[in-house]
């Protein structure tokens, strides 16, 4: 899809009961940007993400979605989602990697038809995308949490999406294969020209890999370019967003932090 | 056997019962195993017994009707059941299960006063609990077909929709999936199924039916379409030999039909156990 703007969030806020979790956020993604969204536990990181794709409505503002207010878009395949709770799903499920992964093109191919060769292939492309083909029939609850979650990521790239949003998807992923994801990732916006938004807590290997970084706390604290991000020094992220964050800054080898 | 089965009636309509809903139990039942619903089958079923009950009274207390098929009663009271658990489950967000015996034991509560009322403490009543061979009727034959024909035909329309909800919820909310229509059109289903199986294997074993093909098919499947191929073929072979045995032996079929499911189940451990066993040796060597 041609749009120069795929999300356009203004001036949002949402509580939760009568706390504040998302206040005054204007957020915009461009078309071939890989954007970090960055911010401690509870800073209302996943909450924005749950507003953009319409699972909560925002108590104020407005969300539009290749221009389309959210209530009327339904293009749902343009925009693939994997989810922080991706890998939290019933590990004894009876299914392979092959139909798990075809479930992502439920939205594209309608009610009433049926998958077919067709989609299959579709499948396995996708697969193939995250070096994950020879697993197409193996059980999804054999695979290892860095293999599920490839798994996850072929599912949401199955229905070709010009956006693809990942909620924290380096969390219980061992550190060698977060390298490999990043890499991953990388292709993906580069090669085939797809739209990243990666949540995460990670800023230290974020900024090193996205075009783009947003920091949040409740309210966006920093909105711009990785390079730009990568001249503050500590001072500045200390008026950014508090201590909490910058403890990250100073330990961005390890795997997970939690300020 | 054979002889008796083309001069009897009534066994061609439990055997023909029988094959229905050793097809449908199983198919519905591998989408409530994998959601963790296994529960309400039991509940359903109990349910059910307060319809059968409400139409013996009414056959009884009401002059002008006579000749009440208990089933239709039992369907209703069924589906009646499967729309309220949803309702409860909704209120109790944070207790979902709870639902379950809200319904189980009320079905069973009222189900007893109702029995007692319409005196229907007898051999009727013992068929309707653990399944009969000689009691299903040519005109339940036809309605347990009309249901299992829907029930194929709404299974296999959405078949990827329900599949997607069984595995996540979250993402066919995304997907666009209306999770909240196909979860009642899919409960309703499973209501009419357990109403529809009732006859043959009883309510107190109908879960049976629903969840033990599927239990001994998840040890042995890897895929989604297997388990529900392995499930119908267990639920048949049970439902099958479950009628011949109970026919000769003359007991229950609801006994000797998940007597065999249970058994077919261990047979499906043991098989699991000695696969893995022989494929540790083998990786060894």
């Amino acid at each position: 899809m041609n749009f120069n703007k795929i999300v356009e969030m203004n001036d949002i806020s949402f509580k939760y009961d009568r706390e504040t979790v998302v206040e005054n956020i204007d957020l915009t993604i461009e078309q071939g940007q890989f954007l970090g969204l960055v911010g401690p536990n509870g800073s209302g990181k996943s909450t924005l993400i749950k507003l953009m794709l319409g699972i909560v409505k925002p108590d104020k503002g407005d969300v539009k979605i290749f221009g389309k207010p959210i209530k009327q878009f339904n293009q749902w395949e343009e925009i693939g989602f994997v989810s922080q709770k991706a890998n939290s799903f019933n590990s004894g499920f009876p299914a392979t990697v092959l139909e798990v992964v075809k479930t992502g093109l439920v939205s594209r191919i309608g009610a009433f038809k049926f998958f077919n060769r067709k989609h299959k292939e579709k499948a396995l492309e996708a697969l193939r995308t995250v070096e994950m083909e020879e697993y197409a029939n193996t059980n999804i609850g054999e695979l290892s949490g860095g293999q599920q979650q490839r798994v996850f990521i072929a599912r949401a790239l199955v229905s070709d999406p010009s956006l693809l949003i990942l909620d924290e998807p380096t969390v219980g992923v061992d550190a060698k294969h977060v390298t490999a994801f990043y890499d991953l990732l990388g292709k993906l916006n580069q090669d085939k020209g797809i739209s990243l938004l990666m949540v995460t807590h990670d800023i230290g290997t974020i900024t090193e890999h996205a075009t783009h970084v947003v920091c949040m706390n409740k309210t966006i604290h920093f909105h711009g370019a990785s390079e730009e991000y990568k001249e503050f020094d500590d001072e500045d992220l200390n008026r950014l967003y508090g201590h909490s964050v910058q403890q990250l800054t100073h330990n961005h080898d390890h795997e997970e932090i939690r300020p | 056997m054979i002889e008796s089965f083309i001069q009897y009636d009534f066994l061609q309509n439990a055997a023909i019962t029988g094959i229905l809903i050793g097809l449908v139990a199983p198919l519905l039942g591998v989408f409530i195993v994998v959601r963790r619903l296994s529960l309400i089958a039991d509940a359903l079923s109990h349910i059910t017994l307060t319809g059968i009950a409400a139409s013996l009274l009414l056959e009884k207390r009401v002059t002008g009707i006579n000749e009440l098929n208990p089933i239709y009663m039992g369907m209703v009271f069924s589906v009646g059941g499967a729309i309220l658990i949803e309702k409860l489950r909704k209120l109790y967000k944070h207790y979902e299960e709870l639902a379950i015996p809200i319904i189980l034991s009320g079905g069973i509560g009222v189900g007893v006063i109702l029995i007692s009322l319409a005196d229907g403490f007898n051999t009727d009543l013992f068929s309707y609990l653990f399944g009969s061979v000689t009691a299903v009727s040519r005109s339940s034959m036809w309605t347990v077909l009309g249901i299992t024909i829907a029930v194929l035909t709404i299974v296999i329309l959405f078949y990827k929709e329900l599949f997607v909800l069984s595995f996540d919820e979250e993402h066919a909310s995304i997907t666009g999936v209306n999770g909240r229509w196909i979860h009642l059109l899919f409960i309703v289903m499973v209501a009419l199924v357990i109403a529809s199986s009732m006859q043959v294997v009883g309510i107190l074993l109908v879960s049976a039916l629903m969840t033990l093909p599927v239990a001994a098919a998840l040890r042995i499947a890897s895929s989604f379409k297997q388990t529900i191929g392995l499930s119908i073929a267990f639920g048949e072979f049970s439902v099958i030999f479950g009628l011949i045995s109970s026919y000769q032996l003359s007991v229950p079929p609801g006994g000797t039909i998940v007597v065999i499911a249970i058994l077919v189940l261990i047979m499906s451990i043991i098989y699991k156990k000695v696969r893995s066993q022989l494929y540790i040796k083998g990786e060894t060597v």
